[in-house]
């Protein structure tokens, strides 16, 4: 079990190591000075970038240019985002806090709908509710999610003006807030604006988020939705025509005992694996949603860098991505292997 | 009498392979799934729409004027080299947008433009002579991604020892990255290498390193699979060299996963590369592009500008959903967890 841990957990650097060198290798393709530009901070910095291509070995061989790369980004320094003026780094990290906010948001839908539709469609399995479920699920399978944002927030915000327009906060709100923080009544707790509102005791400005949340937390969800009522519903079925559950049934308990108590604990085993996914799903998925509600995430400022050709910060989020991702799978992989003696992986 | 026979034998045994195919279990079931057909009959119709995109949106301007056409009606008329261009050989132009006008407003549904005008630019042109960009696309990209995946997956699992070892941790490498995250990554860089060119080519690049590994991963699983069976032993100890063990014995078993797999891709790299467009990653302005056109109307969401929005978002909804309902039942009976 020790030896499996340590294992898995060598792996992450090894492969942050050689995606690393693949992403950096494509960069290869752009001239010095292209490489340069994402260290430039302003005008006068600009003006001598032939220095700052000397200073950082931009015209060196690719192993020397990687390992002065690695060098720096081991240190934090990942470059400066044009597309923001700041850090690569802190532009990641001042960005992140609203993204993790979106996701959690937006993962709770995701379960409770996905779990309780589910569970009914599996139930009344051919009936009426059935029927319209499983249309509802292939519907929002097929909605692709850039269509579904934009159709949402027209005709929400545009045609029936009951949603807020896009963004985080409205602008009264925004400046209530810059000044609650410049008298320092605001503390930052989480990094997640609707929560610290919350915390704070600031009702009108957590009002304002959430109602700003709605939109984008349906876009980014409704898909998800739909595959997890899928799960559940196979799942459910799956477990309702089990052996144990027909002892359960032949022993005389109670149809809601039966069906809540046995065949749905057990039914939702897939569901609780594949949720550290969804969560990673979600949290690197949210891009389009967040451009189309300007909602200040990481995934827009990726967009806008992409947009700007800002090689840096597009180097940056991708690299962060990453290592997010291939640490949180070896985490899930690992908990599994700790909670389920049955699963191994070799 | 003696050359006869197996002549007849052969040619019957074709026919009964197609018949055993049409006739089989996962055919019937697909057949009988009414949803999928209908999902199939839209498929296709979305098909023709991209085959005929002349005839239904007719060249005008430029593209009119690179086709050599004096008069509309040449367009329709198969006796005309003009038609047969541009069915099969359009020059580049004809792929941007007919722009009508240079007004920013929108103009409502018309004869000219059915789907009405945003900026000028015809919607319903935009769409129609999208869906022959984007299937355009997808069948290279789909193509490319099957051959490679093919190759590749059926060298990993075939030779295993170090190969394998080899190709396995490139492709956990590749995943380690979200295929949309590193979507973005290789096409900015190449779109920095060449700023304002055509982006036809490193889109294509992008979906092909993102996408041949999960064919790849099938193929090679498959390969695991039948690689041991007695056949396959039995046409080695006939002296059938590894690329014909292969690609005779070993590939034609998972034709059916690889099939559907393909199907799928032709509906989501559509919609992916407009979704790309949508964030202005893809293709410039001014080419027939479907998520250029859902873009247009961000600045129009007022219910008297519906139609800029909702003809182009019901176009791409329909088209994905009739995918959908198609390749979800082609999965059904074709994967072998189901049968």
């Amino acid at each position: 079990m020790f030896n499996l841990i340590v294992k898995r957990l060598l792996q992450i650097p090894i492969i942050m190591l050689v995606l690393s060198m693949l992403v950096l290798g494509l960069t290869m393709l752009l001239t010095p000075a292209q490489r340069a530009a994402g260290y430039v901070k302003n005008e006068q910095q600009a003006v001598r970038i032939d220095e700052i291509i000397r200073e950082r070995g931009l015209d060196q061989p690719f192993f020397t240019q990687y390992g002065n790369w690695l060098q720096n980004t081991l240190q934090g320094d990942l470059g400066f985002s044009k597309s923001v003026g700041e850090p690569v780094l802190d532009a990641i990290l001042t960005r992140l806090p609203n993204t993790i906010e979106l996701t959690l948001f937006s993962f709770i839908p995701i379960i409770v709908l996905g779990v309780w539709l589910g569970t009914l469609s599996a139930l009344k399995k051919d009936g009426l509710v059935d029927q319209v479920i499983r249309v509802l699920v292939v519907l929002a399978f097929s909605l692709p999610t850039f269509v579904l944002g934009i159709v949402l927030l027209a005709v929400f915000y545009g045609y029936l003006g009951w949603a807020p327009g896009p963004g985080q906060i409205t602008v009264e709100n925004r400046l209530l807030l810059d000044q609650l923080i410049a008298s320092g009544e605001f503390q930052k707790y989480t990094g997640m604006l609707s929560l610290d509102a919350m915390l704070n005791g600031q009702w009108r400005i957590a009002r304002d988020v959430l109602a700003h949340l709605i939109l984008p937390v349906i876009t980014l969800s409704l898909v998800i939705t739909a595959t997890i009522v899928k799960l559940m519903r196979t799942s459910m079925l799956e477990s309702l025509t089990s052996d144990f559950v027909r002892t359960a049934r032949s022993k005389g308990l109670s149809e809601r005992m039966v069906n809540n108590k046995h065949a749905r604990r057990n039914a939702l085993i897939p569901i609780v694996n594949s949720g550290g996914f969804i969560l990673l799903g979600l949290l690197t998925g949210s891009m389009i949603t967040e451009s189309i509600y300007a909602y200040p995430g990481i995934g827009r400022w990726l967009l806008d860098s992409a947009r700007n050709l800002d090689i840096a910060s597009v180097l940056g989020y991708s690299l962060f991505v990453a290592l997010l991702v291939v640490s949180i799978r070896t985490l899930i992989d690992i908990g599994f292997t700790l909670v389920d003696p049955r699963v191994r992986y070799d | 009498m003696t050359t006869a026979a197996p002549q007849d034998f052969t040619v019957l045994k074709k026919k009964s392979r197609f018949q055993e195919f049409w006739q089989g279990k996962p055919m019937r079931k697909l057949r009988r799934n009414k949803l999928a057909m209908a999902g199939l009959i839209i498929t296709l119709l979305f098909g023709l729409i991209a085959l005929f995109a002349p005839m239904i949106a007719p060249p005008k301007f430029n593209c009119a004027r690179d086709l050599g056409m004096t008069e509309e009606s040449q367009v329709y008329n198969p006796a005309s080299p003009v038609m047969w261009k541009a069915m099969f050989a359009p020059p580049l132009t004809c792929y941007q947008t007919q722009r009508i006008s240079f007004a920013q407003a929108p103009q409502p549904p018309s004869a000219e433009a059915p789907f009405g005008t945003v900026n000028g630019y015809n919607i319903f042109h935009g769409m129609v002579w999208g869906t022959r960009l984007v299937f355009k696309l997808a069948f290279i990209i789909t193509g490319i991604n099957v051959v490679l995946g093919i190759v590749i997956g059926a060298i990993s699992g075939f030779f295993g020892g170090w190969v394998d070892n080899l190709i396995q941790r490139f492709i956990d490498v590749i995943f380690a990255m979200p295929s949309l995250v590193l979507t973005i990554v290789i096409l900015t860089i190449l779109r920095a290498k060449n700023p304002g060119g055509d982006p036809t080519i490193p889109i294509i690049i992008a979906y092909v390193i993102t996408g041949w590994a999960s064919y790849s991963t099938y193929v090679r699983a498959d390969v695991l699979k039948t690689r041991r069976l007695e056949y396959v032993d039995a046409a080695r100890a006939l002296g059938g060299s590894d690329a014909r063990l292969i690609f005779k014995h070993v590939v034609p078993n998972s034709l059916a996963t690889l099939l559907t797999l393909a199907v799928m891709d032709l509906a989501t790299v559509p919609l992916g590369v407009a979704a790309l467009s949508f964030l202005g990653l893809g293709y410039p302005v001014g080419y027939t592009e479907w998520g250029q056109m859902i873009d247009f109307a961000r600045p129009w969401l007022k219910p008297e500008f519906w139609y800029v929005l909702m003809y182009p978002a019901a176009f791409i909804v329909l088209f994905s959903l009739a995918f959908n309902l198609f390749g979800d039942a082609l999965r059904d009976a074709f994967d072998p967890r189901t049968r």
